[in-house]
């Protein structure tokens, strides 16, 4: 069956007047129907510039150099704007971090579910109304009916980012992309807003893209997860088997320093060093300097990179588990 | 960037790069090269300030020295020998036969100071007034801010006439014409210092509340240390742009007062009086003598304001 | 006895409209209660740990304990002096020298126009202390280079930004720090740099640690005792073990189920329902009684007090 999403070999460049810089290199993934794929890493790491990238909201002078996106089989990587627009809104539906950016103040909510409906679907008014109405009570808004009719500032931030996903899957698109949808968010209500997303992509079958740098929601929302360092693809695998056996020796440090609630008082791992930065990547493997495992070839020759469904780590040295196949 | 330290046994002394060398290379300077409409109006602001500045070395004649001025040269025509003398001016001579090009560029000196003057008058004001409004707050913010909207609602221009008038009202006569320079930068100077207190007061307000401040207040500096210290470094860049703006908008107010004639006196006329003074001679055939004066002021009033739209480009990325 | 005592702490804050809009509008004067009677003790040489979710009081509690605001009822007595009532001069001074705060915003706290060897020496500086080769040696106990000193703040990442921090919170020798949100800003590679540093030097300096965060796990890492806040209110407090193990408060427990857990793979919780209350008009009794489970009529009318359970304190009827 074609994925959802396919992504092969993309990369990213931003010219800048010290030379090229690349946040995205030689990155390739799939996304299934139905399925959530988390995308981890820490900021800079190029997650959200993928993101970005599928939806064409590519900051100029940053541009795709090279690569393919495809959207359920067809190319959309070179789609430029009306087009890139119509495909966004029917095809692709957006969740940000800020649930602000991506309402519009002035309108009632409900004006804006059905302009968006009305825009992508084959329906009349009073029906995209009646629609607008089950979205939000969908996504858990009491007294809908009412509150179709107010606007976005007199909502709560959690019940915001409820409106926002209910406005991203009003089209009934076929992939979701959500960045970073809780982190600006209290504990209590991230944990409902995270409940709500799996739920209703489950029931229609929407792939999901979900960005994040926290691990713990990865751990209980993805089916898969990827795992991002300097723009490049570094481990990519069932969520279970990253998140408890990593292989790659980034992802494996990173666990470790997360200060884990079974863990107590133990001194945290430590990766030494932080992530370089994209106008001084080190040659070889981009790990290298900071990487326990580290041999003479990982200096010398660029790291490995992964492609869907070849291997895990994108390492020389993996670690060697014996319980993982 | 990685955090390793440096072995113990390294050197401690290493003498910091200078703020000047860090300037140079910033992407300000950068900026700037890559501007041609910067570099262009920034080269001829230079030149006019400082042939205003040397203006005794440049200048062909002394304008102002009585015993150097010749009747007979009166209306020479720009680039033609003077029927009775022979003598040729470049810009020509007006009706006392002063060369326009020499009187232009003592002009352009007064011009240029009461400008300056007037501008750094209304910075210390406008920053001084602007730091307390948003730092202290409360009444003091209440009865500053009031004040300037009051002041904004009249153009600034009737604001420096009648700063100007009731100057003049006070002042024996004897002492006008030496007091008319000063009293003409405090009148533009009071006129001015509403924005740079408006743009002072919302950096401030910004700036106030971010947490190096608060550690600031922790150890117990007092709130003037904190201000001087701490926000006024901070929220000068935007202070850089409008002052640059301001100049260009001074020099224009100084040559529109003095054009009315409540500005610079004849003794010591600035480009607005060359061209208040030239505006008579216009249709009797003599045009260099307004004509002169006015490209003048129009180039150093276009360069600096040119300048200064760059400034607000280059600082406050924001806007483009 | 203890370093730090907190003692029936409130504080409100008055955030209604201007004067002339709430005669206009015909509403009344809106008081945002942050901190209600909160009481706790920091035992010297402990970490003390407040956590809660946003508008629970917390980062406003750590203020009022450095002094950056001044309680509305209660007192913080630190060494049995109250920084907010004391009038010995040499006695606030004293005790001002004691506490040093580290902030969530690594890129608000260092002023950006000041070199880091200048930012870190400011607590001592201000004093009038000795400060040659200070920056450095701080620099280099918090794992940075010596050499680092002439830099400028914008020339680091968030963690070194959060060493700088941690560098001027120590140069004055300080035995409290309060730290509001010191890791939230940072990636967790860094977060736990910071996080074994900040351990580190506890044991080395003899520090007590005021800890501010919304994060469960990093909190249940760093502490000795734990405060949980719900709407400004202290609604339990343990040590770790007990916290998490035998949470006693139903919001304690909400919290703990809701956070997202590394093993959690594919966990579905019911999550918690409703959301926190307007701070302004707080439900009346316990604070928690409308998205509680075990509310009865006495939590709707009358507001639980903090009383000992086993080896917890906890605010609920609820609970014996």
């Amino acid at each position: 069956m074609t994925p959802t999403l396919s992504i092969r070999n993309l990369t990213v460049d931003i010219p800048t007047r010290h030379g090229t810089l690349r946040p995205v290199q030689d990155v390739s993934y799939d996304i299934a129907q139905g399925e959530i794929l988390g995308v981890v890493g820490e900021s800079g790491a190029g997650k959200s510039m993928a993101g970005n990238a599928v939806i064409g909201l590519l900051n100029p002078p940053a541009h795709i150099a090279s690569g393919e996106i495809h959207l359920n089989g067809t190319r959309i990587d070179h789609l430029q704007g009306d087009d890139m627009r119509r495909l966004r809104g029917q095809q692709i539906g957006m969740v940000f971090q800020d649930p602000l950016t991506s309402l519009n103040p002035l309108l009632k909510i409900g004006d804006q579910l059905t302009e968006t409906m009305l825009a992508h679907l084959d329906i009349s008014q009073s029906e995209a109304r009646k629609r607008a109405i089950a979205a939000l009570e969908e996504v858990g808004i009491p007294g809908a009916a009412q509150r179709v009719d107010s606007y976005p500032h007199e909502f709560s931030g959690g019940m915001r980012q409820r409106v926002v996903i209910a406005l991203a899957l009003c089209a009934e698109p076929s992939l979701i992309i959500a960045d970073e949808p809780t982190t600006a968010l209290d504990v209590s209500v991230q944990a409902q807003i995270i409940a709500l997303l799996k739920r209703l992509c489950r029931d229609r079958g929407t792939a999901v893209m979900l960005i994040t740098h926290d691990m713990g929601v990865i751990a209980e929302a993805a089916d898969r997860v990827a795992v991002m360092y300097a723009g490049q693809l570094t481990e990519l695998g069932a969520v279970r088997d990253v998140l408890t056996a990593p292989l790659h020796p980034y992802t494996d440090g990173l666990m470790g320093s997360t200060p884990l609630a079974s863990r107590g008082k133990a001194r945290l791992h430590q990766i030494p060093g932080a992530m370089p930065r994209l106008d001084a990547l080190p040659d070889g493997c981009a790990f290298h300097p900071r990487c326990p495992r580290a041999q003479a070839d990982c200096v010398r020759n660029p790291g490995p990179t992964l492609s869907d469904g070849q291997g895990r780590a994108a390492c020389f040295h993996p670690l060697v588990r014996e319980d993982v196949a | 960037m990685v955090d390793t330290p440096l072995p113990p046994d390294a050197p401690i002394a290493v003498k910091d790069p200078s703020r000047l060398r860090l300037a140079l290379q910033s992407d300000f300077i950068y900026q700037f090269k890559r501007s041609p409409v910067a570099v262009v109006s920034f080269a001829i602001t230079l030149l006019l300030v400082l042939s205003a500045i040397f203006a005794p070395l440049i200048a062909p004649y002394d304008p102002f020295d009585p015993g150097s001025l010749n009747l007979m040269n009166g209306f020479s025509a720009p680039m033609t020998p003077n029927a009775f003398t022979g003598d040729s001016f470049w810009l020509g001579t007006d009706d006392q036969g002063r060369d326009v090009f020499s009187t232009i560029l003592y002009g352009m000196r007064i011009s240029l100071f009461v400008g300056a003057a007037a501008v750094a008058f209304a910075m210390v004001l406008g920053i001084t007034l602007g730091l307390l409004a948003g730092y202290v707050g409360g009444w003091t913010e209440t009865i500053i801010m009031r004040i300037a909207d009051v002041q904004l609602t009249f153009p600034s221009i009737l604001v420096a006439m009648l700063i100007f008038g009731v100057a003049k009202g006070v002042t024996p006569v004897e002492y006008r014409d030496q007091m008319a320079i000063w009293v003409l930068i405090i009148a533009i100077g009071l006129s001015d210092w509403v924005q740079f207190a408006r743009v002072v007061r919302g950096a401030t307000l910004v700036e106030k509340n971010k947490e190096y401040v608060a550690a600031a207040k922790l150890i117990g500096r007092t709130g003037p240390a904190i201000m001087m210290r701490h926000i006024l470094p901070n929220v000068l860049s935007p202070v850089l742009v409008i002052a640059t703006i301001s100049l260009a908008l001074a020099i224009i107010a100084e040559a529109t007062l003095s054009f009315l004639g409540v500005g610079a006196p004849p003794t010591q006329p600035s480009l607005g009086t060359l061209i208040r003074i030239g505006q008579g001679f216009l249709f009797s055939g003599e045009w260099w003598i307004l004509l002169f004066p006015a490209l003048t002021l129009l180039t150093l009033a276009l360069s600096v304001n040119l300048l200064g739209d760059w400034l607000r480009d280059a600082l406050n990325p924001r806007l483009r | 006895m203890a370093l730090v005592s907190v003692t029936n702490l409130t504080r409100i804050f008055d955030v209604s409209k201007p004067w002339l809009n709430r005669v206009i509008e015909r509403k009344p004067k809106a008081m945002l209660t942050a901190v209600s009677d909160v009481s706790f003790d920091i035992e010297e040489r402990t970490v003390y740990a407040l956590v809660g979710e946003s508008g629970s009081g917390k980062s406003t509690i750590g203020k009022m304990l450095v002094g950056l605001l001044a309680p509305s009822t209660g007192s913080v007595d630190i060494r049995g002096v109250d920084l907010a009532r004391e009038t010995d001069a040499a006695k606030i001074d004293d005790v001002r020298a004691d506490i040093q705060m580290i902030f969530q915003d690594p890129f608000a706290s260092l002023n950006p126009r000041w070199r880091v060897r200048d930012i870190i020496v400011e607590p001592v500086a201000a004093r009038g202390g000795e400060t040659r080769g200070l920056a450095e040696r701080l620099l280099e106990q918090v794992g940075l280079a010596a050499r680092d000193a002439g830099k400028f703040p914008h020339e680091f990442s968030g963690g070194q930004r959060q060493r700088i921090c941690i560098a001027r919170a120590l140069a004055s020798e300080p035995k409290l720090i309060v730290c509001d949100e010191p890791t939230s800003a940072l990636d967790v590679s860094v977060q736990a740099q910071v996080l074994n540093l900040m351990s580190d030097l506890k044991d080395e300096f003899g520090l007590t640690y005021l800890f501010i965060s919304h994060d469960l796990t990093v909190v249940q890492h760093m502490a000795d005792k734990i405060g949980v806040l719900y709407l400004g209110r202290l609604v339990e407090e343990a040590d770790p073990d007990t916290l998490f193990d035998t949470p006693k408060h139903p919001y304690t427990q909400m919290l703990l189920a809701a956070a997202p857990q590394l093993d959690g793979f594919g966990r579905e919780v019911a999550p918690p329902t409703g959301e926190i209350p307007d701070p302004i008009n707080p439900p009346p009794g316990c604070a928690y009684n409308p998205r509680c489970p075990l509310a009865a009529d006495i939590c709707r009318t009358t507001r639980p007090e903090l009383r000992r359970v086993g080896n917890a304190r906890v605010a609920c009827h609820m609970v014996d």
